[in-house]
Order: structure tokens, then C-alpha cells, then sequence
């Protein structure tokens, strides 16, 4: 605890870079794997590939991949960008299925009727099948947002600031409290944003609560 | 006025669901369109608000084809109500039923204020203006689907099976509302069903399809009944299996009304009642 109190402010920015990394890449994730899961999920002959596809990113080890991304993109090993992108693709392998799932999720009764009812293509998949779908891609999305957060830790062993460099800082000079706060600090971090993320949907979907009765 | 007029539906697999079909709906009528299920008659249904386009023939409203009319602006116009009430669960009951009128740039205001005279016609409590579809029960959210099919304010009102999935009480309350709402509206319906009994009460038009839309018989519900066109249509009335030969049998509590198998079908209402 000692520790801690003493290093408040270090604690504090790297929080700070932790998030700074991760929040873009958790939004990167979700932004990109919807147009991939819709089309997944709409085109069935793409459906496998896809999937399948996206699935493997995730079998990319981590470390090499932070080190590769650069010399295709041609930033450097520590910038934020690199970081940002390498998570962005463990978070497509995660949501593109969710997302397409989601969509999948969307009963036919319901897309029948709002075509009866004269929604156009456009306006159905905005004001119908997104927002239902919206509690299975939040599932989707709270694992993509803590797995994320977690996954941030590994560039650290390259030197990039963020909460992961408490650990290897600490390992490196066998302070015990400095790896233990990282720890904690990383876990008690996925899940405040994971907690949040259930307060926004709760807030963006009342119905999907009394549906739940 | 709906006019089919010789109108094909047939699948690339080769099934033909609908085989030259023609037939007007009467401007103002009730037109059920009864039959057993894979017979065609929601195919049929949906070639009017061109969910389906048939592959020949046409499909007339009044004086225009529909295949000239963009689907999107077709539907708005046209009230569609199916089983389940199909209503969007992630909108409270006022907005469901206001959802045409909103589509089409209704003010919120005066839309909302339409579905809560909507809400009052077919029976609806104003206090479940709020609610979420999932907590109506099945007859509730069938009122509201009704009241969604009529807030447009259409001259048309496609029903594909509407109280298809209620308990018969409940089913035959909606029909009852159905038949007032209708005295009152005089709108241009187009009903499907499966059930015979269904049909009987609420069409003026009654079409009986076999298979591939094949019209068995068409006619007033009298005329079906007292006159049914081949064995086909006697056995879809359930004139062969004795559930429409009624007799009248005396009894200690008055007159009833029974089967050919004897099983009381009701009672004879102006007949002598009970004692009191």
C-alpha cells in the first residue's frame, strides 16, 4: 500500500496511456466489425470465409505482431498508432462474429413486418435490426473491451507506457508492490469499463430490460 | 377496390405457389381469403403491398397497377397487420403504433396524438402508452397491431393471420372489435386465415383456395355454407365430418343446437330458455 500511496501520480498517467490505448481500439473494433459482421450475416456464402478469417487474427501472437505492423505500415514500434492498430485486429477477430450474430439474432417476424410497414432498406437496418441486435453485440463488445484492456499490458514489454509497465518495471527490479498494482490496476480497470459499458445499454436499451422480465 | 387479375407466383425451384389467380375485393368489403396452409393465400397477400411481385399477371388498386407504384410509398399506404402483431419490441406501444406516420414525417406530436385515438378504437388502456410490446399480453399486442395497421389512416388493410396466435376467447373478442372498427371504418380488407369458423364470421366475400391458389369457391358466407361448390369445399367447412349439419334437440334446459355427432353446438336463442 506504501507503494502505492508513494506512486499515486505515476499510477494515474498510466491509466491514463492505458485507456488512451485502448478506448480507440475497443471503438476501432466495433466501428469496423459491423459493416464486416452485416455483410457475414446477409451474404451467406461470405459467412465462413469471414468468420473463419477473422477468427484466425487471433491466433497472431501478440509480441510479433507489434513488431511486424510496422514494417508494413512504416510507424514506429512504440507509437500509439501501432498499438492501436495491432488491437484493433484481436478486436475484429472477437467482434465481427458478434456483430454477425447479432444481426442473425434480429427474428425474421420483426424484419417481415417493418418491410409491411414501409421501412426502406436503409432506414430498417438503422432503426430496426441495429437497435435489436444492440444486446447481443454489447455482449460482444464488454469481452472485445476487456480483453482489449488486457491485451494493452503486452506492449509494454516493448516500452510502451501504460499500466503493464508497473509489472515489468517491477519484475525487473523485484519490487512486489509495483507487479501487484499493475496487476490489480489493469483488472479493477476492465472492470470499471466493462461496468459502464452495461450502464450504456441499459440506458440506450430500457426495452431490452423489460423484455428480460 | 383489389383486383388480381390472372396472376401467377411460381419459385425458381419450380414450385408454383399461386397458378392464374383472379378476383376483386370489393371497395369497403372484408375479403377472407381461407384455405389450408401452403394453399398460397399469404402469397396472394403480399403481391397486394408487393412483398411478393408475382411472375405474371397483375394486380390492380382502383385503377392502378401496382408494379408502377415503388414498394416503399406502396406499403406506407397500405395497413398490414400479421400474426404476432409482428410489433418492434424495442418501441413503446405509442410509437409502434405511430410508426407509419412517423416514417413518412408525421410531427411526433400529431402522430402520438393519432395513436391514442388509435389506442381508444380498438379497446387499449391509455396507460399502456408506455409500455414495451413484451409486457401486452397476446391480445393486447394484437390491438396494437391493429391500431398500427390503421394509423395511416389506409383505404386498404392487409391481414395475414392476425388472431391466428390468441387463445379463442381472447380471438373471439378481437374478432368482435374487428367487425365494430369495420361497421365504423369501412375499410378495403383483405383477411387470410386458416380457420373456417373465423371466416364465416368476419368476411362478406368468403374464398375458399386449394392448392396453387386454385379458387374452390367464392361466394357470400351463405352461399359457401348452404351451397358448397364440390366435396372439397363441404370438407374444408366440416359439412363431411357433421360439424356444420346442425340439429335442433329439445331438452330440460330449453332448445340446443347440436351436431351430426349430437355435440351441443350452442343453444337456440330465441327459442324457449330455460326456466327461471
Amino acid at each position: 500500500m506504501g507503494w502505492v500511496l508513494a506512486n499515486l501520480e505515476l499510477i494515474g498517467s498510466r491509466t491514463v496511456s492505458h485507456l488512451l490505448l485502448a478506448l480507440p481500439a475497443i471503438a476501432l473494433s466495433f466501428v469496423l466489425a459491423l459493416p464486416l459482421g452485416w455483410f457475414a450475416a446477409t451474404r451467406r456464402w461470405s459467412r465462413a470465409t469471414l468468420l473463419t478469417a477473422a477468427g484466425l487474427l487471433y491466433a497472431i501472437p501478440s509480441l510479433p505482431l507489434f513488431v511486424v505492423l510496422p514494417t508494413i505500415f512504416g510507424f514506429g514500434v512504440r507509437d500509439a498508432l501501432n498499438v492501436i492498430v495491432a488491437l484493433t485486429l484481436y478486436g475484429l477477430a472477437l467482434m465481427v462474429r458478434s456483430a454477425a450474430d447479432a444481426l442473425d439474432s434480429v427474428g425474421r417476424p420483426v424484419r417481415l413486418s417493418s418491410t409491411a410497414l414501409g421501412y426502406s432498406t436503409f432506414s430498417r437496418f438503422w432503426q430496426v435490426e441495429l437497435p435489436l441486435a444492440g444486446p447481443v453485440l454489447l455482449a460482444g463488445l464488454r469481452v472485445v473491451a476487456v480483453s482489449t484492456i488486457s491485451l494493452v499490458t503486452v506492449s509494454s514489454l516493448l516500452g510502451v507506457d501504460n499500466l503493464g509497465l508497473l509489472f515489468v518495471d517491477g519484475f525487473q527490479r523485484g519490487i512486489l508492490a509495483e507487479v501487484l498494482t499493475g496487476i490489480i490496476a489493469t483488472v479493477l480497470l476492465a472492470v470499471a469499463v466493462d461496468g459502464l459499458l452495461v450502464l450504456l445499454g441499459r440506458l440506450l436499451m430500457p426495452w431490452a430490460k423489460a423484455a428480460g422480465r | 377496390m383489389i383486383r388480381f387479375d390472372d396472376v401467377s407466383k411460381s419459385y425458381p425451384d419450380g414450385t408454383e405457389a399461386v397458378r392464374s389467380f383472379t378476383l376483386e375485393a370489393p371497395t369497403g368489403q372484408t375479403t377472407v381469403l381461407v384455405g389450408s396452409s401452403g394453399c398460397g393465400k399469404t402469397t396472394l397477400l403480399r403481391m397486394v403491398n408487393r412483398m411478393v411481385d408475382p411472375t405474371s399477371g397483375r394486380v390492380w388498386i382502383d385503377d392502378e397497377n401496382v408494379a408502377d407504384v415503388p414498394p416503399v410509398p406502396l406499403r406506407r399506404r397500405i395497413g398490414y397487420v400479421m400474426q404476432n402483431a409482428g410489433l418492434l419490441p424495442h418501441r413503446k406501444v405509442i410509437d409502434n403504433i405511430a410508426t407509419v406516420p412517423l416514417l413518412t414525417g408525421t410531427p411526433k406530436a400529431q402522430a402520438h396524438a393519432r395513436a391514442h385515438e388509435l389506442m381508444e378504437l380498438v379497446g387499449l388502456e391509455s396507460s399502456m402508452a408506455n409500455r414495451y410490446p413484451d409486457q401486452l399480453s397476446g391480445g393486447q399486442q394484437q390491438r396494437v397491431g391493429v391500431a398500427r395497421g390503421l394509423a395511416a389512416d389506409p383505404n386498404i388493410l392487409l391481414m395475414d393471420e392476425p388472431f391466428g396466435a390468441v387463445d379463442p376467447l381472447v380471438r373471439a373478442d378481437l374478432q368482435a372489435e374487428l367487425l365494430r372498427i369495420q361497421r365504423e371504418l369501412h375499410k378495403t380488407i383483405v383477411f387470410v386465415t386458416h380457420d373456417i369458423a373465423e371466416a364465416l364470421a368476419l368476411g362478406d366475400q368468403i374464398v375458399i383456395l386449394a392448392k396453387g391458389a386454385r379458387i374452390a369457391q367464392a361466394g357470400t358466407p351463405q352461399q359457401v355454407v348452404s351451397e358448397p361448390a364440390d366435396s372439397f369445399v363441404a370438407d374444408f367447412l366440416g359439412l363431411g365430418r357433421g360439424a356444420l349439419d346442425l340439429h335442433l334437440r329439445e331438452t330440460a334446459g330449453g332448445t340446443l343446437v347440436v351436431d351430426a355427432l349430437g355435440r351441443p353446438a350452442g343453444r337456440l336463442a330465441d327459442g324457449p330458455g330455460p326456466e327461471a
